[in-house]
């Protein structure tokens, strides 16, 4: 073992960290926004929306991410989308996980009780302020553990980025391991560094879960 | 003020499929009345009370509620009335629910305050004066605090009415507001209600409480298969009539209190 090797690589692998982190955040946030305007969509009664949106919807899940990553990155430029890596990244990650978002919302919506609904509507409620206050707070109890899942999943899938140059932490990885051919080091520094942001998630999740559940028990 | 009565209904009608749960229901209610429907389950009675809010659509008829037409536009046969319309109308009818639905991730105070600072526009600080005088009314003054998970269901129905209540309707329909409750539970929800039929509110209730509807309605409807079969003031209904199914609906009720 060279632990010398991570001082010399630090701000590297520090920079590498934050792209990491960035396109992660960035792609739950553009995976999250669209996959509930994909679930939203689907739940409109006009019919070729909602077949549109399930087409969608099994296209994103049924092919690799890789592939899509390539069609955004490498097809882009041929039907107009000229982005560079970076962004390529956190659209392709932001389009993945819209999908699955979204059929985590939709599930979400059905956890919905329909009398709490029509409670809010006997008593004069707009659609649109029972959705923001009683339908997404009610289903947010119960998709908070599946978000959490899926936001995992999407932070470990950043890895995929490195092949489109993005400079993120494998990128950094396999740069210094190539420079150095030091190839334990670098995965055992990768591991332990994913594994720590894959943690944090987790714990951020389970705050969020016993908050959000907190008056089921009376405890808020 | 208007004078058209509280609630009338005329022909209405309305199947699932090739099943007709209402079958030309005709009914008038007038202002502070009170109307109990009874009837074996499945014989359209929620689905009647229903239809006054829309909450669940009529297929032929007229219902109207102050002498306005819902749900549709007024002499354009069957065009939906547009979501606005529909809930200004909402908004003059409280609704109580057999399983009280209220909003789990609102204290007993929220649920009461959300609909006056969502639908009626108070400030946060006035919806919460009234909606804790509200509580207060049906005697829970002490349990603003509390999170429906923490409250019995009596307790939880009570908020639910006070929920109603708080909003200022001209009308409450009741269904089957005591039947998921705990029997030592249904007096203080029938209390509650009494209390608010002495005070003059129009309502009709949707009961399986014999007692109550012998107590407290003006009028009874009993439901078979989508029709009224018998209407009148209690004595009238529940002992006078000779009607054969209702006879056998109130000897079964009869043999099943009896013991």
């Amino acid at each position: 073992m060279d632990f010398a090797l991570y001082l010399r690589y630090g701000p590297a692998l520090a920079s590498g960290f934050a792209v990491t982190l960035l396109c992660w955040f960035g792609g739950a946030a553009l995976g999250l926004a669209l996959g509930f305007v994909v679930a939203l969509l689907q739940r409109l009664s006009f019919a070729p929306l909602r077949w549109l949106t399930r087409t969608y919807i099994e296209v994103v899940r049924g092919t690799p991410f890789l592939v899509q990553l390539f069609v955004l990155y490498d097809g882009g430029p041929s039907f107009g989308l000229r982005l560079d890596a970076t962004s390529s990244g956190i659209l392709a990650l932001g389009i993945y996980g819209s999908a699955y978002f979204a059929e985590i919302f939709r599930a979400g919506f059905n956890a919905v009780p329909p009398g709490q609904v029509e409670a809010a509507a006997s008593l004069g409620m707009a659609p649109f302020t029972i959705l923001r206050r009683i339908r997404l707070p009610v289903m947010l109890v119960a998709i908070v553990p599946a978000l959490t899942n899926m936001l995992i999943i999407l932070s470990k899938e950043t890895v995929v980025l490195s092949i489109i140059t993005v400079p993120e932490l494998m990128y950094q990885m396999q740069t210094m391991a190539a420079e150095t051919f030091a190839a334990f080091e670098t995965i055992l520094a990768m591991a332990i560094l994913y594994w720590i942001m894959v943690e944090l998630v987790a714990r951020a999740g389970r705050v969020v879960e016993r908050r959000v559940t907190a008056f089921m028990t009376g405890a808020a | 003020m208007n004078d058209a009565p509280m609630i009338e209904m005329r022909g209405v009608s309305k199947s699932f499929g090739t099943l007709r749960v209402l079958d030309g229901i005709d009914l008038t209610v007038d202002r502070s009345e009170v109307v109990c429907l009874i009837g074996p389950s499945g014989s359209g009675k929620s689905t009647l009370l229903r239809c006054i809010n829309f909450l669940e659509s009529y297929d032929t008829g007229e219902v109207r509620v102050e002498g306005r037409l819902v749900g549709y536009v007024e002499g354009n046969g069957r065009r939906r009335m547009p979501d606005r319309a529909l809930r200004e109308i909402r908004r003059g009818i409280g609704m109580v629910f057999q399983h009280f639905n209220l909003w789990p991730h609102m204290t007993a105070l929220g649920n009461v305050a959300e609909p006056l600072i969502r639908v009626r526009g108070l400030a946060a600080a006035e919806a919460g004066l009234r909606a804790r005088a509200m509580l207060g009314r049906v005697g829970l003054a002490d349990k603003e605090g509390e999170y429906p998970a923490r409250l019995s269901g009596g307790q939880q129905q009570r908020v639910a009415i006070a929920r109603s209540l708080a909003m200022e309707p001209r009308l409450m329909l009741f269904d089957e507001p005591t039947s998921a409750l705990d029997p030592e539970l249904v007096g203080e929800v029938l209390q509650v209600m009494r209390d608010l039929a002495t005070e003059g509110m129009t309502m009709m209730v949707v009961t399986h409480e014999m007692g109550f509807a012998a107590n407290v309605a003006d009028r009874i409807a009993f439901l078979d298969r989508g029709r009224i079969i018998a209407y009148g003031p209690p004595r009238h209904v529940l002992h006078e009539s000779t009607e054969p199914r209702l006879r056998q609906f109130l000897q079964t009720y009869h043999e099943r209190n009896n013991f």
